[in-house]
């Protein structure tokens, strides 16, 4: 009984080991050829095309809907304390230093994220990734380089639109339910917001880009089995993803609080 | 110009190439034979370098292909083509580009000549007009004929077949061997075509080798094959249910 327990712990720990060497020597990788020409900006702009434009409609939304939810849940503790004005303050802080960057990230992760791994797992199965380097064509320039660029460049623009719709709904809710008026609100919230916190949050939504592309093209190129495989790498993609979204934020959160206190 | 020496691969701890060696002349055509499973394909990606030997050594042309750098290999694989089982054809990209793939990613070539380079490899495997389509519209055999047009349009010096004619109708079929002997006799591209299609085998082969356990048991020209008496490749060639292949999986069970 203690013995499979230890077996199976060592397993995942080797895993483990084996998942975080991959990932760096990608990223290294990565990192190198994205420097090294020739430089294929239209696979670039298709991919920022596919990360980014295409995701407007749905970041639209659910920054939006956060931007209401957040709105309702702190008036319903700041009525309580008659500091309904600083609803505007809080919802604005939370958003663009936090709210903002994880949930673009997370939309983006559910969305791209997934549908990159599909992709490269169905490439890998079918060995259209071999037939790639057998025409002299390096995978990880050809296929990880334009998603790692696009998804890096465009994941800060998407934090940008969702803070700015998500203050919106916090806006609308404040206005029309809770009697704030408009110039009132405008004026909190710009004054409550500093350029430092503008750029916690999109230094770590660039983060979260690189490590969606990263991730979601590891498990890609890593796929075995066939269909079912692809649909396991798929699933682990999406959940080491968010888990490491969360973990990165965690770190840069304590990072810039003592940086920048 | 290709030279095998003792080549050992495993997966998972377990031998697939168990001290493979097999020389192949330039200009020949070489169809190496064996059940499935058994590293044929492990073999081709070895030559092309996609694998690399965990001890022997794959020489093209005199150098080691597991000792060059990355730009010595991009140099092999512009000589080298390699069409797959199922074509591998790119998804995203119709046929043109697909065809035209290496000729559009490392020569500065015009989009006319282009066409017309891609027209011509699609026009020698019989699908002229076809450069528009996406690969989910082509059938199984369209789809290896496509791959095969895509492997010929660099004008490489070696092609690596790997079983060309599986899957697809025999006339089909034939129309590949008739390519392959054709590419054979007016280009003297060197081939090498994984198969276990005995037919397919008889037709093109210059030179035949057959693999078993890891090993290249006999190789010689399809006449010594048709008449060998080893029990192994006569069980093989004549594709005969019961005999020494398949005696260890019979007391296996």
């Amino acid at each position: 009984m203690f013995t499979l327990f230890f077996v199976d712990l060592g397993r995942k720990v080797l895993s483990l080991m084996h998942f975080v060497g991959g990932l760096t020597n990608l990223a290294v990788q990565t990192v190198y050829l994205t420097f090294k020409p020739p430089y294929k900006t239209e696979r670039i702009i298709e991919q920022a095309k596919k990360a980014g434009y295409d995701s407007f409609p749905i970041v639209s939304l659910v920054a939006l809907f956060i931007g209401f939810i957040f709105a309702l849940q702190t008036a319903y503790f700041m009525q309580r304390i008659g500091s309904e004005l600083y609803i505007a303050s809080m919802v604005a802080l939370s958003i663009v230093r936090e709210l903002g960057p994880v949930i673009t990230a997370l939309i983006v992760a559910g969305r791209v994220g997934a549908s990159n791994t599909a992709e490269l797992g169905s490439m890998q199965v079918t060995e259209q990734i071999d037939a790639l380097e057998t025409l002299a064509a390096n995978p990880v320039k050809y296929l990880v380089v334009p998603r790692f660029v696009a998804l890096g460049a465009m994941l800060p623009v998407l934090t940008l639109y969702a803070n700015i719709i998500g203050i919106l709904g916090s806006y609308f809710i404040c206005t029309i339910k809770l009697g704030i008026t408009s110039s009132m609100y405008m004026h909190v919230t710009f004054s409550s917001l500093l350029y430092k916190d503008l750029f916690t949050g999109l230094f770590k939504s660039w983060i979260f880009g690189m490590l969606i592309a990263l991730i979601s093209c590891y498990e890609g190129f890593n796929v075995e089995g066939g269909a079912a495989g692809v649909g396991r790498a798929t699933t682990r993609s999406v959940v080491f993803t968010f888990i490491m979204i969360i973990a990165a934020d965690c770190f840069f959160t304590a990072l810039f609080y003592f940086i920048f206190p | 110009m290709i030279e095998i020496h003792n080549l050992h691969k495993k997966f998972n701890n377990s031998p697939v190439l168990k001290g493979l060696s097999l020389n192949i002349d330039r200009g020949q055509t070489c169809v190496i034979i064996g059940r499935s499973g058994c590293g044929k394909s492990v073999l081709l990606k070895h030559i092309v370098g996609l694998l690399r030997p965990e001890q022997g050594k794959v020489m093209v042309d005199g150098k080691e292909v597991a000792a060059l750098d990355e730009l010595e290999l991009d140099a092999l694989r512009s000589k080298i083509s390699m069409v797959f089982q199922g074509g591998a054809l790119f998804d995203s990209m119709n046929v043109t580009e697909n065809v035209g793939f290496s000729l559009i990613e490392h020569t500065r070539i015009g989009r006319q000549e282009l066409l017309e380079r891609v027209e011509e490899a699609l026009g020698l495997v019989g699908l002229g007009g076809i450069g528009s389509l996406m690969p989910s519209e082509l059938s199984g055999g369209m789809k290896k004929r496509v791959a095969l047009a895509r492997a010929i349009c660099i004008r490489p010096e070696i092609i690596l077949y790997d079983e060309p004619t599986t899957g697809i109708d025999p006339i089909a079929a034939d129309s590949i061997n008739g390519l392959i002997r054709s590419l054979h006799d007016k280009l003297k591209v060197t081939s090498i075509v994984v198969t276990h299609d005995m037919k397919s085998a008889y037709h093109i082969a210059d030179k035949i080798a057959m693999m078993y356990k890891g090993r290249i048991i006999m190789e010689g020209a399809p006449r010594e094959f048709r008449e060998s008496k080893d029990p192994v490749v006569h069980q093989f060639i004549h594709g005969i249910a019961k005999g020494p292949i398949t005696e260890a999986v019979d007391n296996f069970k």
